[in-house]
């Protein structure tokens, strides 16, 4: 039998290629553009290969925002983890406690970016805060806009306080999904709390903890909002993330040529640890 | 090792109990010798695994007693109670080895490396799991991953009784038949208290000594499969037990005679001085024959099974299932059958009238 062929039905390709260029393809290929390319605006372009690419590689404003944002990355995720599948491990599995719980660990979810760090700034504010007086009331000399080191606690904290919660909810659904025999089967075997959650509920939890990993890696990797408004990266450059300070490049300094380069080297190590991750985590899976 | 008791045992799931249905097991007694063989018989939602559990000690029972040789384990957990329980699907430890799934209940009792050693690999050669031994267990098919839930139960040597909640429904047919036999072998070389889930006759008549039927949440008859197939004391063993089950007429009982429309049919049974609101006719197809006089049937079908011809029948009180040999011949139309007296029983109430 001869197959028909009708070339009509990449008609219907069409409209998500269209979606696609225009939320996707066209500005990435604009950052491309500026990224080889130097302007003085008017529309006037000059060819500079690879040489913004070199001065943000080598300059010590990248390396720094750079080693800042892994740590910070490293510190919340170290947090939030176990937090999250701590506090789902505590949850309630049954009765009226289960939606209760639920709702209550959606809401800080629901806020929206930019009002969770005004509610923090506000809250860690020393003078007025209740956080911020409370601390300096109990003795510490608690200052975030001043001291870098009370910056960053107050940015963790807000940041475990705004994203622990889709920690937990992805490992309660996980620890949800396990038939009732295997505890049974565990109780029987005399196993202890740590064997169960050690050789049960953890290996049943992988896949979602392997997704709450990336999502937490990758948004807390291109924080911007919370912290914006909460430090604006401030004291001084303590807590200028990647994206502030390649939003202060590109803004701030209008040097769109270098902020096109480290968007581009930005995108690059996002997506390079996201690949390597996972391909880490499916090549446990088939061996298994 | 040991005899288990049951005493009065009643549960429920629900807070406050007013009618019988809100009871998933109603006044259980049962007497089990130690290293016997038994299995709890019912269809899906008849109690049968809320008594295992119970026996178990993953459940707590509303009311009654537990006794393992005449001790009251009722308040023990099943570490205590040191019992083995097999379920309906294969639970292993994922990322563990097949080795260190079989080893794991021993490991949590503290026991030497070297007897965990050759304990273990004991129980893979009686499983034919050695191969396979070193492997990550989560890579097995679900007969294998059987198995080792199965070894798991069965490598502690001091356990009082082992239970399996319908331990073969996830493995293929033909695997069943091997891992059905292996049980039986086991049970013949470890000669431990069994106790099998099932709702598959086969599984329970060929696995047990005794057989346990379970209906509504009571036990309806217990005995030996011979005893369940040829009298069983309730309709319901009747009907569930034999393929085709047994046959159940309404009847009236009038001067000591059960009569089927005018009918006489001759039975054992002793109606005297007894009152019942609804009585019945059992007999199995198997103990039904063709003959020149007695109830008249009309043939509405023949069903050729291989050994037997199944026939569909009808009389004014209901329908007749009768198996006749593919040897002898079956009249077409109208016919009259004969019971077998000593197989044909009449039940009041639905118990059998004795």
């Amino acid at each position: 039998m001869n197959k028909t062929v009708n070339q009509k039905a990449w008609l219907f390709v069409i409209p998500v290629f269209a979606l696609v260029a225009f939320n996707a393809i066209i500005p990435l290929m604009t950052v491309v553009n500026y990224a080889f390319q130097e302007t003085f605006g008017s529309n006037v372009f000059t060819w500079e290969g690879t040489r913004w690419f070199q001065q943000i590689l080598t300059s010590d404003r990248f390396h720094d925002a750079l080693g800042r944002q892994f740590l910070f990355t490293f510190i919340i995720l170290i947090i939030q983890i176990p937090l999250g599948i701590f506090i789902a491990l505590t949850m309630p599995k049954e009765g009226l406690g289960v939606p209760v719980c639920l709702v209550l660990m959606s809401m800080p979810l629901l806020i929206p970016w930019n009002v969770v760090g005004a509610m923090w700034n506000i809250f860690a504010l020393p003078d007025i805060g209740f956080l911020g007086h409370s601390l300096n009331d109990l003795g510490f000399d608690y200052n975030f806009t001043q001291q870098p080191g009370d910056a960053w606690f107050t940015t963790v904290l807000m940041d475990v306080w705004h994203w622990t919660s889709l920690v937990v909810l992805l490992a309660y659904a996980g620890l949800r999904s396990i038939q009732p025999a295997y505890y049974q089967a565990a109780e029987i075997d005399g196993a202890s709390r740590w064997a169960i959650f050690r050789f049960i509920e953890l290996p049943k939890m992988k896949k979602v903890l392997t997704i709450a990993i990336l999502l937490r890696f990758m948004d807390s990797f291109m924080i911007y909002t919370e912290p914006f408004v909460l430090t604006g990266g401030g004291p001084g450059n303590a807590t200028a993330f990647l994206s502030i300070d390649l939003v202060k490049m590109a803004l701030g300094q209008f040097d769109l040529g270098p902020a096109a380069a480290m968007s581009l080297i930005y995108f690059l190590i996002v997506l390079l640890v996201c690949w390597v991750f996972y391909n880490l985590m499916m090549r446990n899976e088939a061996q298994s | 090792m040991s005899k288990i008791t049951l005493e009065n045992l009643s549960h429920s799931y629900l807070k406050t109990q007013n009618i019988d249905a809100d009871w998933a097991l109603r006044n259980i007694n049962i007497d089990w010798k130690d290293g016997g063989a038994y299995a709890l018989l019912g269809p899906s939602g008849c109690g049968k695994t809320t008594l295992l559990n119970i026996i178990s000690g993953l459940l707590t029972p509303t009311k009654g007693k537990v006794l393992f040789n005449d001790e009251d384990v009722t308040d023990k957990n099943p570490v205590e109670r040191n019992i083995a329980q097999i379920f309906q699907f294969p639970v292993i430890y994922d990322t563990m080895t097949v080795y260190d799934n079989l080893a794991f209940p021993l490991k949590n009792r503290g026991i030497s490396e070297t007897e965990i050693k050759s304990k273990v690999e004991e129980m893979a050669e009686m499983l034919e799991l050695t191969s396979t031994l070193h492997n990550r267990a989560s890579g097995l098919t679900a007969d294998g991953k059987q198995k080792i839930s199965l070894g798991r139960g069965l490598v502690r040597s001091d356990v009082n009784v082992i239970m399996f909640d319908e331990p073969l429904t996830v493995i293929d047919p033909h695997l069943k038949w091997v891992l059905r036999s292996k049980l039986k072998e086991l049970h013949q070389r470890i000669s431990r208290t069994m106790i099998y889930v099932t709702h598959d006759q086969t599984e329970a008549l060929t696995f047990a000594d005794q057989v346990v039927v379970m209906h509504e949440g009571q036990i309806v008859q217990t005995g030996t499969p011979v005893e369940l197939f040829e009298k069983p004391k309730h309709t319901f063993v009747g009907h569930f037990i034999g393929s085709p089950g047994m046959n159940i007429l309404p009847c009236k009982i009038q001067n000591g005679k059960a009569m089927v429309n005018g009918n006489v049919i001759e039975t054992e049974n002793d109606f005297k001085n007894k009152n019942f609101t609804k009585t019945e006719i059992g007999v199995r197809p198997e103990f039904i024959k063709f003959d020149s006089s007695g109830l008249p049937v009309k043939i509405n079908k023949v069903s050729n099974t291989g050994r037997y011809n199944v026939v569909d029948t009808e009389c004014e009180g209901g329908k007749l299932k009768i198996l006749s040999p593919v040897t002898s011949k079956i009249p077409s139309g109208s016919a009259f059958v004969k019971f077998d007296k000593k197989r044909t029983f009449a039940y009041g109430d639905s118990w059998i009238i004795e």
